[in-house]
């Protein structure tokens, strides 16, 4: 008998030569949810363009190989390759991954206030997995595409915060996962999870960067949990190698009175898919999802994003700008759904791309499905090129063609990063958009 | 005296043919059997008598249909349909239409008065064949002379393939082909009859063709094929529909139009469609699946769609340009009306490839009871297409609270010079602009009609004259029941 040499079959190999060593392997409840998810990913496969909410992303270069859960390895990465990920003037709880393992030794987590917990995914199976078990057993664990599905069954680490009731956290938790270049195809199944209980609240940074580029595949799942009165902001950077492949998807439920506000930005990665998909499941919740996308050469980025309002007088802004230059592709698909019922529901959304090449592409879904008629809902999108007029005000007060372009990309950019709350985490991303537009004049 | 005469006559003729070869005397021939098989298709086409390349054509369309499967992307939901449950093929049906007005159902006749449809109409409408036909005719023999001394070809499309088979055979399928989706090709196969103009260069179509008027063959059945060519320099306003609710029993529409216009060529398209909704409780009704296209082949040439969607338990239709031409233009507007259980996903898309081509789209889609409205479409920009320009606009508005509203645009760019721009609003009616209407002594109702009006406005405006008044009246009459 042949082997089933389709893709999903390797992977359902691979799960059955890794399982035994999985983090928190022997719980009861966790072995029965790989099991079932690796079973859901073998059904599912990966998704093709022929589905719909894929219609614009083809994974084919990620799914022509496959790609092996990564080691934790010991390499020569020091606090200075940390520091340069780090906002200035931002003191953080620090946690660092490296290759998809949490590594204490460059980690600073400091001082936490009580009733607040931060620790990673293996830790937590291996000290409290009770704690785990009421957010992870369900199905929702599972529901989505296939990646999230394979995520379920090899997650091998991430970082779970806890917040108890009214708990703030002032200072940011930061997770920076860097990736060093392995000489095989590595993938890191990377789980996040964060539960702030009612009236806490809490600043989420991601970072993911690679400071030796390399190839490699992030598959990141981070489940948000937003009681009542609880409020979450969660800035995401994605730097990743222009060499590699990261999908994430981001769950977040929001209760009543609760908020939600995520900030993206995309520089990095081959190919990118970052889906954030929230649930307002309560009155009077408030979701903010905004981001930038920044690609070249033969990158193709994808933010795919759902917001779905099923109680009344919930609020929803979202606001996603790219800039495309080189060969690269971007995609923008942003669903809002009024169920019904959910009266007095405002919710606005606004794409908009910026072409600077001949050849770049963007395409563009902002999709509204409403149930509810007493409602507030727009959206918009544009796709078009640099002002001419503006471009020649700028050259005709002396600026060369480059640095007119760039001054009229970094407003175009600005609209959105303006809205960050945090100065320090503004000119933070002030300096990496910087840094990818002089990386163009190199 | 000349035009009284020749009406005289041709009438007589009519009424003698129909007695001479009438289809109750040879009911037989004249049904084929329920079903559908490479028979019927070779059975339609020896009806109409059509030349060997078109029945092969038709064969070939039936063959791929065969290995299609039915789209399920739409948000419209309605149980399968047994495509072998349905007559392919009846001629108009002379013995079961009622006699006089007074047999035809008092409620078609109250909406027929409200949209102010003269008597004699309104028989035509109801179906009542006997002397109704009188006006029309005279004015169809009119009419199609004049046309056809300034070299305009307008008639039915069985006669094009008859009269003119270098013209049909050179454009048919050529913008929608045989293999295009499902519901066309299905069409392709056991299309029936419909509509064929042709507007020689130069000329401008000093009148608006029209099926309402009836000059053109009615009762064309489920599978309408339209085609309309525009030479070099022409121009026409084409009216497809009727205001008034057809009696139609049929359950499953699907027809395809296909519009060529060639250098500096305008085609005005203008559709009210109202179909059978199908009652309160959403039983019945006309499931209406439709494949419109025009091709702006020509440098500077202009294709316009202005659709009243009113009707059909469920309506699937995206009239598109494809704009090859440089400079050519596209336009869609559209109002969407869904009452009850109606479903409607409907929209457009516009196909940018030569240089500078603009496009507009205006759509506008009122969902009330517990209707389903979608406005899908698509705005593709070709890396050939330097200078694209488009604008779109979609504005919905929900009656209700067990009705939805969705919106599902698909924007793909490929040249960055392209200016595109999408935006999209839902709202209601404000109870204060209702209760400002019901203060200055306005009925519940007509206040209604009247705000949506206004919010159909700038659609409406698009249509010719005759058929904007009883559009309004028609968006009216639609959203009856829908409040209070």
């Amino acid at each position: 008998m042949g082997k089933d040499k389709s893709i999903a079959a390797s992977y359902a190999r691979q799960f059955a030569e890794v399982e035994g060593a999985l983090p928190g392997r022997g719980l009861a409840w966790l072995d029965a949810l790989r099991a079932n998810a690796i079973e859901r990913f073998a059904e599912l496969d990966f998704p093709t363009p022929k589905l719909e909410s894929w219609k614009f992303t083809n994974l084919r270069p990620l799914t022509r190989e496959v790609f092996a859960p990564s080691p934790a390895t010991r390499n020569g990465l020091g606090k200075g390759d940390v520091a340069r990920w780090l906002a200035d003037d931002l003191p953080c709880h620090l946690m660092v991954f490296v290759d998809g393992h949490f590594r204490a030794d460059l980690s600073e987590l400091g001082a936490l206030p009580r009733g607040a917990r931060v620790a990673s995914l293996a830790e937590t199976l291996a000290g409290d997995p009770a704690r785990l078990e009421a957010h992870l057993a369900g199905n929702d664990a599972i529901e989505g595409d296939a990646p999230v599905a394979l995520n379920t069954a090899l997650m091998a680490d991430g970082a779970v915060i806890a917040l108890d009731r009214g708990v703030a956290l002032e200072k940011p938790v930061h997770l920076l996962y860097l990736a060093t270049a392995a000489t095989k195809p590595v993938a890191m199944h990377l789980r996040n999870l964060v539960v702030a209980e009612p009236g806490s609240s809490a600043t989420l940074i991601e970072t993911y960067a690679a400071p030796r580029g390399g190839r490699y595949w992030t598959n990141a799942v981070t489940d948000i949990v937003v009681a009542r009165d609880a409020q979450i902001r969660h800035f995401k950077l994605q730097n990743e190698s222009v060499d590699a492949f990261h999908l994430a998807a981001t769950r977040a439920r929001l209760a009543k009175g609760s908020g939600y506000d995520s900030f993206y930005a995309s520089f990095g990665a081959r190919l990118s898919r970052n889906e954030i998909a929230t649930r307002l499941d309560g009155e009077g919740a408030d979701c903010r999802l905004s981001g930038v996308y920044l690609a070249r050469g033969r990158q193709h980025v994808d933010n795919t994003t759902v917001i779905d309002h099923r109680e009344p007088g919930s609020v929803s802004k979202e606001h996603y700008k790219g800039v495309l230059d080189g060969d690269a592709h971007g995609v923008f698909q942003g669903k809002i759904i009024v169920r019904p019922g959910a009266q007095k529901t405002d919710a606005h959304q606004l794409n908009k791309n910026l072409l600077l090449s001949k050849t770049a592409q963007a395409d563009t879904k902002p999709e509204l499905e409403i149930h509810a008629d007493d409602v507030k809902c727009s959206h918009g999108a544009a796709v078009g090129e640099l002002d001419a007029e503006a471009l020649f005000y700028l050259r005709s007060r002396g600026l060369d063609p480059a640095h007119a372009q760039r001054m009229l990309v970094e407003a175009f950019i600005g609209e959105v990063i303006d809205g960050i709350g945090t100065p320090a985490l503004r000119s933070h991303l002030g300096r990496l958009v910087a840094a990818w537009l002089s990386e163009a004049e190199d | 005296m000349a035009a009284t005469v020749d009406t005289v006559e041709t009438v007589k003729a009519l009424s003698d043919g129909d007695y001479k070869y009438g289809f109750v005397s040879d009911i037989e021939a004249d049904f084929a059997p329920k079903g559908l098989s490479e028979d019927i298709v070779r059975f339609i086409s020896a009806k109409k008598d059509e030349p060997e390349w078109l029945l092969e054509w038709r064969l070939k369309a039936y063959r791929h249909w065969l290995t299609m499967v039915e789209p399920n992307w739409a948000r419209v939901g309605y149980p399968p349909i047994d495509y072998q449950d349905s007559y392919y093929y009846s001629a108009p049906k002379t013995q079961d239409r009622p006699k006089s007005l007074d047999e035809v159902d008092p409620e078609l006749l109250r909406t027929y008065e409200k949209l102010g449809i003269p008597l004699k109409e309104q028989e035509m409408l109801a179906g009542v064949a006997v002397d109704a036909v009188f006006d029309s005719v005279s004015v169809a023999t009119t009419f199609k002379e004049k046309l056809a001394g300034i070299g305009v070809i307008f008639g039915s499309f069985s006669d094009a393939v008859q009269e003119h088979p270098e013209l049909v055979r050179k454009y048919l399928g050529s913008v929608v082909p045989y293999a295009d989706n499902f519901f066309a090709t299905l069409n392709s196969a056991v299309f029936t009859d419909g509509s064929f103009a042709y507007i020689p260069k130069g000329v401008r179509c000093p009148m608006e063709l029209s099926t309402y008027f009836r000059i053109n063959a009615a009762n064309t059945g489920q599978f309408e094929r339209t085609l309309i060519i525009a030479e070099e320099g022409s121009y026409v306003s084409y009216l497809e529909g009727c205001t008034a609710p057809m009696r139609d029993e049929n359950q499953l529409h699907a027809a395809v139009v296909e519009l060529i216009a060639l250098d500096d060529a305008e085609i005005k398209y203008s559709t009210v469609q109202n179909w059978y909704p199908g009652d309160k409780n959403g039983k019945g009704g006309i499931y209406n699946f439709v494949t419109k296209r025009g091709a702006c082949r020509g440098r500077n040439s202009k294709i316009s769609w202005t659709q009243v969607e009113t009707g059909s338990a469920i309506t699937w239709k995206y009239p598109s340009c494809i704009l090859q031409g440089d400079n050519s233009v596209g336009e869609f507007f559209s109002v969407a009306i869904t009452n009850n259980y109606q479903q409607a996903d409907t929209g457009t898309k516009m196909i940018h490839i030569g240089k500078n081509t603009r496009s507009t789209i205006i759509a506008k889609g009122i969902s009330a009871g517990h209707a389903q409205n979608t406005y899908r479409g698509l705005v593709r920009v070709l890396k050939s297409a330097e200078g694209a320009r488009n604008h779109t606009q979609c504005d919905s508005l929900l009656i209700g609270d067990a009705c939805g509203a969705h919106t599902v645009p698909y924007i793909e760019v490929k040249n960055r010079s392209a200016q595109i721009e999408h935006e999209a609003t839902t709202s209601k009616i404000g109870d204060d602009q209702l209760f400002y209407c019901q203060q200055r002594g306005l009925s519940a109702e007509d206040a209604v009609s009247m705000i949506v009006n206004g919010f159909c406005k700038q659609v409406l405006q698009q249509l010719p004259m005759e058929f904007a008044v009883e559009a309004q009246k028609l968006v009216g009459i639609s959203l009856e029941g829908s409040v209070g």
